[in-house]
């Protein structure tokens, strides 16, 4: 092996160990060029189905208090999770709107992966589609945060990987046939074709849990509002791409 | 009743090709397939898409269960005369949705 080669290597072993530092990419920029076209155009993007519903459930209650979404919810979902001073701990957009739900408009709360909850969380994410995430700055989310990014790094599962293997150290790589992303949430609620729906970040995360073979989290467990947290930090000033599609 | 997206134009010259883009959800259920509790899921699928333009037939499809959930299809016409447009879906368990759109020629 020739010098040259030799310190190319070294470089390229450095590049992929300091994983992180590598440029941000969205899930979108490693997909084929048919299915950015997908997302791109809302008659063909699927998810425009449930914004459609969304936007009828908007209609239907929220409209009331809070008029037009296109003014209201700008910017909305690009915040979240926020610190809830009601709850006195971070909460997730879901769980936001399910507050609304349950309190002012009095009716039953949103299951969880509901269609409904994915219809509604949809139009809502729609609202902020293009803007940059923009994590709050509140003291008091720290402590949530740093317990994602632990979580985030902490190995799990009978496979004993942890988030940060994969999407820091082997981001770019491939996994089976597909690229393993980066794992920013910069299109959630995404319309997944391999389960041929809507999905929230929460049953992507779930997923990836018994991906490794860990048990995953209940749905609106803390633990993954952190994680949320620690995620949209990591993509402060990525721009929202909600409803997203992925392979 | 089902959730339906159908992008095409309004207006148009005589003779001009409208392109009509449709999108309908819809789970597409094979019928193959195990739930979660492994019992087979029973078939449900869209069966047909017609559209008439007036009382015209101007396309017609059937879908088939290798045919994935939430549909999408193009096609296009001829814009002969202002009229309407309608579309039905009709399938599996008596589904079936009618949508309209009206087309002014020019």
């Amino acid at each position: 092996m020739t010098r040259a080669a030799w310190v190319a290597g070294l470089a390229l072993f450095a590049a992929s160990a300091l994983g992180a530092d590598a440029p941000r990419r969205s899930g979108f920029d490693d997909m084929t060029p048919q299915l950015q076209a997908m997302q791109r155009d809302d008659a063909s993007n699927p998810a425009m189905l449930w914004v459609q519903e969304g936007a009828a459930m908007w209609a239907r209650g929220c409209a009331r208090c809070h008029g037009d979404a296109a003014g209201s919810m700008k910017g909305v979902a690009a915040r979240y999770p926020a610190f809830d001073a009601a709850e006195n701990r971070p909460i997730t957009l879901g769980q936001r709107i399910n507050q609304c739900v349950a309190t002012r408009q009095r009716s039953t709360a949103l299951a969880p992966e509901s269609e409904a909850m994915l219809a509604i969380e949809s139009y809502v994410g729609f609202q902020s589609r293009g803007l940059p995430i923009a994590p709050p700055t509140d003291p008091r989310l720290r402590s949530y945060r740093d317990r994602g990014e632990q979580l985030f790094r902490r190995r799990l599962g009978q496979l004993d990987f942890s988030c940060a293997q994969c999407h820091d150290g082997h981001a770019g790589q491939r996994l089976g046939g597909s690229t393993i992303p980066q794992a920013h949430p910069t299109g959630y609620p995404m319309y997944r074709l391999e389960w041929q729906g809507m999905a929230s970040l929460q049953r992507r995360l779930r997923s990836c849990m018994a991906g490794v073979r860990a048990e995953p989290y209940a749905y609106g467990a803390i633990e993954f509002t952190e994680l949320e947290l620690y995620l949209a930090q990591r993509a402060a000033g990525m721009a929202l791409e909600t409803p997203a599609v992925r392979p | 009743m089902s959730r339906a997206l159908i992008t095409m134009p309004t207006a148009a010259k005589r003779g001009d090709v409208v392109e009509i883009r449709t999108l309908i959800a819809h789970p597409m259920e094979t019928g193959y397939r195990a739930g979660e509790d492994g019992r087979i899921l029973p078939r449900n699928l869209i069966r047909r898409l017609t559209c008439h333009y007036d009382d015209v037939q101007v396309f017609g499809a059937e879908l088939f269960p290798a045919i994935a959930a939430n549909p999408y299809i193009v096609f296009s016409t001829l814009a002969t005369a202002s009229g309407t447009l309608r579309f039905t879906w009709s399938g599996d368990n008596g589904f079936a949705q009618t949508e309209s759109v009206v087309l002014t020629v020019t």
